[in-house]
């Protein structure tokens, strides 16, 4: 694990929630006799840890959202910050993806899916009807969990969002852009020899390194990242965590992960999310060490509450 | 609540929970038998038994035993589930524990080995039982520190760790005491030397022994809160950096 800070951030104490006497988290060793009790809230209605920062890329309200009649998120209050990169973790169905995907509206493509709350990137309302959603996509980027390049050119999967939103015009400014974005994504030494072969001629690695090239291209404020590395080797994973630490110089990126490894080892901040509700956000440092919500204790020990 | 395996407090995977479990039996275990070794340390020296101290030479290898023992399993822990939030710290807390009874083994040993030698001196030349005077009682709060960390360690009782921390001060405040005593048989009389630095010795390990269980109930206090309460200065500034945690 990175070296981390000594310093866990302790949950503000809200004036609304009624703290209820639970047990603190516990380890897999029992208390042998009476337990010491303390009070923690049990309720998962009111997120433990700071959710706000004070240098926001993106800040979200009360964002709920329902597919139908099915509620998938229920308030949800997290902000990202800048040059950082958060991870959002937890159980499979648990809202996470689906936060993700609001952040650039992503979920306007699935029928019968509603968001409500408000959403700011750099303080413009992604919601509001003068924003331009091709617009949006562009400043808030996505890589997907299966590498999905576009059945072209290695150079092309790079050139072509450039060409869309008109950043360049010329053959030699789309050379340099192309080159840029490969070497950034650390891919551009493995593949400048064959920028003329397809995409998908690539190994998975190469390929999810070409999507994140391809993301970067149109010079985004945030990058999305969807479990990035849920299908790659552990070669070809570090070499993309590497690039999300390199990247983060410059980006914003929120990545969901199932592997709590990887939340650890990439990110500054984690959120955990349970049943569409944001339980717990912390720094890293502290949700690994000493998480204090019995859910995060639960997940992130392997056990299921 | 529940701790049984199936409630929620047991790990998907129960090997887990059985192997942690196993390591802190371990820990208890050698907790105990190092206990018996001060005991049997201090009283063979007070009351010139030989074979008391000889056993305590004997079981050190089955102290050191069980710290290499423990060791293992830490790491096995570690390479094998990776750890993290109370689990880390449960695993972590027990490697730092077993060091400490390590530790407190060897000055256990220290003890029977100055029991050996005053046996060994001449009739005229062993120390009075007045210059042992403080051995008997320090040795008694020694262990009872060490066993209170045991109890902490075992019941996961943050009050009892508090306890060991506030024994500790009165440990120490006892050896500040006897070491002026001791001084005292100097000035009388400079043929004392021989048996009033071997005292000085004992008593310094039975402090020593009294800072390792401190060590133990702060990495219980970790265990249990996640709060780091080492190098304060006393049981009460612990006391307040729980209490601030608790605010």
């Amino acid at each position: 694990m990175q070296s981390m800070s000594l310093d866990p951030a302790q949950p503000s104490a809200g004036p609304a929630a009624d703290p209820v006497t639970v047990p603190r988290p516990e380890t897999g060793l029992s208390r042998q006799s009476q337990p010491v009790p303390r009070t923690l809230p049990s309720a998962p209605e009111r997120t433990l840890g700071e959710p706000r920062v004070r240098n926001a890329a993106i800040t979200s309200r009360m964002v709920s959202v329902h597919y139908g009649a099915k509620r998938a998120l229920f308030d949800i209050d997290l902000d990202i910050g800048r040059h950082e990169v958060i991870a959002l973790i937890g159980p499979s169905g648990c809202g996470k993806s689906t936060f993700l995907r609001c952040l650039n509206r992503m979920n306007d493509t699935i029928e019968g899916c509603r968001v409500s709350g408000e959403i700011r990137i750099d303080g413009q309302d992604v919601h509001s009807p003068e924003l331009d959603v091709v617009q949006l996509r562009a400043r808030v980027g996505m890589v997907f969990q299966k590498p999905n390049p576009f059945p072209k050119s290695i150079y092309d999967n790079v050139a072509y969002g450039p060409r869309i939103h008109g950043l360049v015009r010329t053959k030699p400014e789309t050379d340099e852009l192309v080159e840029k974005s490969l070497t950034r994504a650390g891919l551009f030494e493995e593949v400048k020899d064959r920028l003329k072969a397809p995409g998908t001629s690539l190994s998975g690695g190469q390929q999810q390194r070409l999507c994140i090239a391809r993301a970067i291209a149109v010079q985004p404020e945030v990058i999305l990242m969807d479990e990035p590395c849920s299908a790659l080797d552990p070669i070809a994973t570090a070499k993309v965590e590497q690039l999300i630490d390199d990247l983060r110089k410059n980006y914003t990126i929120a990545i969901v992960t199932h592997s709590m490894q990887q939340a650890a080892r990439v990110s500054q901040r984690t959120a955990y999310f349970h049943l569409g509700r944001l339980v717990e956000v912390g720094t890293t440092s502290q949700i690994f060490r000493n998480p204090e919500h019995q859910l995060t204790v639960d997940y992130i020990t392997g056990r299921f509450g | 609540m529940t701790n049984t395996p199936q409630g929620r407090n047991a790990h998907t995977v129960r090997q887990f929970d059985n192997e942690l479990e196993a390591l802190r039996g371990l820990v208890l275990k050698m907790g105990n038998l190092v206990c018996q070794q001060i005991r049997d340390a201090v009283e063979g020296l007070i009351t010139d038994k030989i074979a008391l101290a000889k056993m305590v030479q004997r079981r050190e290898d089955w102290v050191d035993a069980m710290e290499v023992e423990a060791d293992d399993r830490v790491v096995d822990l570690m390479v094998k589930r990776q750890p993290v939030g109370p689990d880390l710290r449960a695993i972590l807390s027990l490697g730092k524990s077993v060091r400490d009874l390590e530790r407190m083994g060897d000055e256990a040993e220290h003890v029977a080995r100055a029991a050996l030698e005053n046996h060994e001196r001449s009739s005229g030349m062993k120390p009075s039982a007045e210059l042992l005077r403080d051995i008997g009682p320090m040795g008694e709060l020694a262990v009872s520190l060490v066993e209170g960390s045991l109890r902490a360690l075992t019941r996961l009782d943050e009050a009892e760790a508090l306890a060991v921390t506030r024994q500790d001060d009165q440990l120490d405040s006892n050896f500040r005491a006897a070491l002026r005593r001791l001084a005292t048989f100097l000035m009388e009389d400079s043929r004392t030397v021989g048996n009033v630095i071997s005292t000085i010795f004992v008593i310094k390990s039975l402090e020593r022994i009294g800072d390792h269980a401190t060590n133990i109930a702060e990495h219980v206090i970790y265990l249990i809160r996640g709060k780091d309460v080492r190098h304060l200065r006393s049981s009460e500034e612990v006391q307040k950096v729980l209490n601030d945690a608790d605010a």
